[in-house]
């Protein structure tokens, strides 16, 4: 498809600018500080638009079919959060306008804390982190100041092999030293590791559970009692939250600091990569150092509170991705307790209903009841017919499906995660199901179909290796 | 309103091919005694056309203003209609990162346009898909050139925005950098030879804005030299995307990188996000710097299209030694803000220039008001400080008209007591500004 930069041709426009009605001045600036025209595409509106929308045609949403993608949550996003997102009332506010003119936006925040910390059972939230990551990266960060603040000296991170990457990525950018902790035979943590490994100096544990492998920790209670007897502190990667909502609360477990993905557990859409929302929530002996300001309520005033002299401070301007925390907060009024709870349960029921239908047709990682998603290897098809994991991925593509996550958790080989999340009827889960099937067989009895696939999308397999060996990452720059 | 398909009926035949009892029996792995027995204490769960009223209502509860002179940071614009009709196309709005490049064409095309565009903006060679925010993206830029040079320092002048200085700052304490600010002179841009002292051969970075928090236009090619002669990296920022359209681009002035905030480019205000962060940079840390970045290649049968590439720097591939913990970013801001990029096309310079204009007539009709001056002698752009007899007073004067006055500098600034910095943007006429005049003279 041609690029815009193609279709361009001089004088053509796709809007028109005012009349200045002010009296025009000369130009102040000095002319060294000035540009001669700016090298954008000319291009009228209606080519504009069928531009992009030829573009998205050549993508592949929610709204487009099943997306199995594990540890990615990528569930129905409702519609009415969409539209409520969008009210002028929220959307033209100036992140300064004064406290009386914004009522409405500061009891939403307010409010949305108070949800977040009963829903995962933690002292308080903060909502300015843009993205779970970013949340990871706050998180680390409250953790050394209330060392710092102890007058304790605590430099190491445990951080489990079988973690998301950005869980070491997070903790190296926070200035912490990492510490790999083994994971067990389930993808759960080493007991004997974590004790051997477990001193003084250390910060605390980052932890996914459910684990990455879609298993609770069944040795939770002895995972953070070690941690703790020796004075450090349990993190939870709560990127996994589908899977317990409204019937398990890692506060309760004893976590201190959760970081939460509204994109994923509190449907709010990925938007092709973001925006997102990483809330982080913290036990009560951490909540002085969260970052600042904080929506407080005096009588029935909301205002934000700027003395938090504790604080680590700011870790992005203004308050978070304000517009993505609307869409949360209408998802939670909509579902309350009883909705959420049985959006969890039959989110880990959909990922077990895939597990039984598809486990004689290949291997199971981990042969237990899961949680929300369900993990495979492809050890079997390497082995049988020399089709690799990311052949099945492809080959999906043809029959119409997002693929599941694959080579991750890297702990399972040739491994295949399915996420199915609750929004998916039983007869799309079990279409999905019969098409896995079929990929099975033609594996072993044409295994070209897969090598070869895909065939019915807009391009074939991708040259990765030319692209990262010669980078071309800007028209004609 | 749960949004959860199944029947009763349906669930029973679920758990029967499971085999399992109950739904209850899927949970045996977390202890008994911490599975919750109660319902969650939330308020009752609300149909559709509930929620809708209660967000309509929270909506209504806030005041959109009459007319906006507040910039500092967020930047009220128009937007054109198609922004709306490109991002919200489903497609678009409901993928996740293009990772699957076969059926992500339409994104990864996308994203590279807005490389070139973004790139083409500021003078870069390289541009990412984008950051959280302005403030984020420069606190990584600090971090990234202090891991790269192997040094400790950070010099940032005062002069940048307060909340990007203080972002900087977190990011900067838990890395156990040093930050030293350096202050302005009166034409408001940076002292230069404060800056010539504070920068040593521990120095990674100057961070620099422009136009900078008082809406002054730096001179990058005059602090270029400074910067350079030790070793240090140049790191220039901005708030206010239009600026582009009209200033020299910061890249072609001497900056290794450039950061900042694009919300200005189809994105509303949004209460403060989500926007955009940009982050470009010189070819030489191409290899170092955060972010997704899209390139261009070929499929098997040799047809041109596009990946996610130059992964070996992402958390996902090189965990703790990536070179940032970025998973997701802003790609939908990115989206609306490339769309808006082609909607202007070579417009954007006579759209900055309507802005230029309007601060200009909005500062002179200031002047000449008994008691108030421009505090700054420098250029600017579409910003400006204002100093005048009572700068509350004159904010709560134009609160009560329905108007969102300027920003009170002297809450950062302490020298800058009775201060407003005034933003004027293509959204106010001649009539607003003279309304403004007619309410605090």
């Amino acid at each position: 498809m041609e690029l815009i930069f193609e279709k361009s041709q001089p004088g053509r426009q796709a809007t028109t600018i005012p009349a200045c009605d002010v009296p025009q001045k000369k130009v102040s600036i000095p002319a060294t500080l000035l540009r001669d025209g700016v090298g954008l595409p000319e291009v009228a509106e209606v080519d504009l638009m069928r531009h992009y929308t030829s573009l998205s045609r050549r993508n592949f949403g929610v709204d487009s079919g099943m997306y199995p993608l594990g540890s990615c949550t990528m569930k129905y996003n409702p519609k009415v959060n969409e539209n409520a997102a969008k009210l002028s009332g929220f959307t033209d506010i100036h992140p300064y306008a004064p406290e009386e003119w914004t009522q409405g936006n500061l009891r939403m925040m307010f409010e949305l804390r108070a949800y977040l910390s009963e829903i995962l059972g933690m002292a308080d939230f903060t909502l300015q982190p843009a993205a779970g990551a970013h949340g990871e990266l706050t998180g680390n960060m409250v953790m050394k100041k209330y060392f710092e603040k102890k007058g304790e000296k605590r430099t190491k991170m445990f951080v489990p092999d079988a973690a998301h990457g950005t869980n070491p990525a997070s903790t190296a950018l926070s200035g912490c030293e990492i510490i790999t902790v083994r994971s067990n035979a389930e993808g759960g943590v080493d007991l004997d590791h974590l004790k051997e490994l477990m001193a003084d100096d250390v910060v605390g544990l980052m932890l996914t559970n459910p684990n990455t492998v879609g298993l609770f920790e069944r040795n939770i209670e002895q995972v953070i009692s070690i941690v703790h007897a020796r004075g450090g502190l349990c993190y939870c990667d709560g990127a996994n939250t589908n899977a317990f909502m409204g019937v398990n609360r890692p506060g309760d477990l004893g976590f201190d600091v959760i970081q939460l993905n509204l994109h994923k557990s509190f449907s709010t859409p990925h938007g092709c990569g973001g925006p997102g929302s990483g809330p982080v929530g913290v036990a009560k002996h951490l909540v002085d150092f969260l970052p600042y300001p904080r929506v407080i309520k005096t009588g029935e005033k909301y205002s934000f509170d700027f003395d938090c002299p504790d604080s680590i401070g700011r870790v992005k301007a203004f308050y978070g991705n304000f517009n993505v925390m609307v869409k949360a907060y209408a998802y939670i009024r909509s579902l309350g307790a009883a909705g959420l709870r049985r959006a969890s349960e039959n989110a880990v029921l959909n990922a077990n209903y895939v597990m039984a239908k598809l486990k004689n047709h290949y291997q199971v990682a981990f042969d237990r009841i899961c949680m929300h998603e369900c993990v495979f290897t492809g050890d079997k098809q390497v082995r049988e017919s020399g089709v690799h994991t990311a052949d099945i991925a492809k080959r999906l593509l043809d029959y119409g499906y997002h693929p599941p996550t694959i080579y991750f958790p890297s702990i399972v080989s040739e491994a295949l995660m399915i996420e199915p999340n609750e929004t998916e009827s039983m007869e799309t889960l079990d279409a999905f199901c019969d098409t896995m099937i079929k990929i099975a067989g033609e594996a072993k009895d044409n295994p070209k179909l897969l090598h070869d696939a895909p065939i019915t999308t807009p391009v074939s397999r991708m040259d990765d290796v030319k692209a990262a060996r010669e980078p071309n990452i800007c028209w004609k720059c | 309103m749960d949004y959860v398909p199944h029947t009763t009926a349906d669930q029973q035949k679920m758990l029967r091919a499971v085999g399992v009892g109950s739904v209850d029996a899927l949970f045996a792995d977390i202890p008994e005694k911490y599975r919750l027995k109660d319902l969650l204490k939330l308020p009752a769960p609300l149909t559709e056309q509930e929620v809708s009223g209660l967000m309509a209502s929270l909506a209504s509860s806030n005041t959109i203003p009459g007319h906006t002179f507040m910039g500092a940071g967020a930047y009220h614009h128009f937007i054109p209609a198609v922004v709306g009709h490109v991002i919200g196309r489903s497609e678009f709005y409901t993928a996740y990162t293009p990772y699957q490049a076969e059926i992500s064409q339409g994104i990864l095309q996308a994203i590279y346009e807005y490389q070139s565009m973004i790139a083409g903006l500021t003078g870069m060679q390289v541009a990412n898909a984008s950051m959280y925010d302005g403030a984020s993206a420069m606190a990584e830029a600090a971090v990234l050139t202090a891991k790269t040079l192997r040094r400790t320092k950070i010099v940032v002048a005062r002069s940048v925005h307060p909340e990007y200085r203080g972002t900087t700052r977190t990011y900067c304490w838990s890395n156990g950098y040093e930050v030293v600010e350096v202050g302005y002179d009166a034409d408001g841009q940076i002292d230069k030879a404060a800056l010539t002292a504070a920068v040593d051969d521990n120095t990674a970075a100057v961070l620099v804005q422009s136009p900078n928090f008082f809406g002054v236009i730096e001179d990058i090619a005059a602090i270029e030299p400074a910067v350079h002669a030790k070793g240090a990296a140049l790191v220039v920022g901005f708030t206010e995307a239009i600026s582009l359209g009209m200033l020299k681009p910061a890249g072609v002035q001497g900056a290794d990188i450039v950061v900042g905030e694009g919300q200005s480019f189809g994105n509303p205000l949004n209460y403060g996000g989500p926007y955009l962060g940009v982050f470009t940079s010189s070819e030489k840390y191409m290899r170092k710097i955060p972010g997704r970045i899209v390139g261009e290649t070929l499929d098997r049968n040799g047809k041109r299209g596009y990946v996610l590439t130059l992964q070996a720097r992402e958390q996902h591939i090189r965990r703790e030694k990536a070179t940032s913990n970025i998973c997701s970013n802003e790609a939908l801001c990115m989206l609306a803000a490339a769309v808006y990029m082609v909607s202007l096309g070579k417009n954007l310079k006579p759209l900055a220039e309507l802005n230029y204009q309007k601060a200009e007539y909005l500062k002179d009709r200031l002047a000449s008001l008994p008691g108030w001056k421009p505090v700054f002698s420098g250029p600017t752009f579409n910003e400006f400080v204002m100093q005048c007899p009572d700068a509350k007073g004159v904010n709560a004067k134009l609160k009560a008209k329905g108007i969102l006055g300027g920003y009170e500098a002297g809450k950062d600034y302490a020298d800058l007591n009775n201060s407003l910095v005034f933003c004027a943007t293509e959204m106010v006429s001649r009539a607003d500004i003279d309304q403004v005049i007619e309410i605090v003279k």
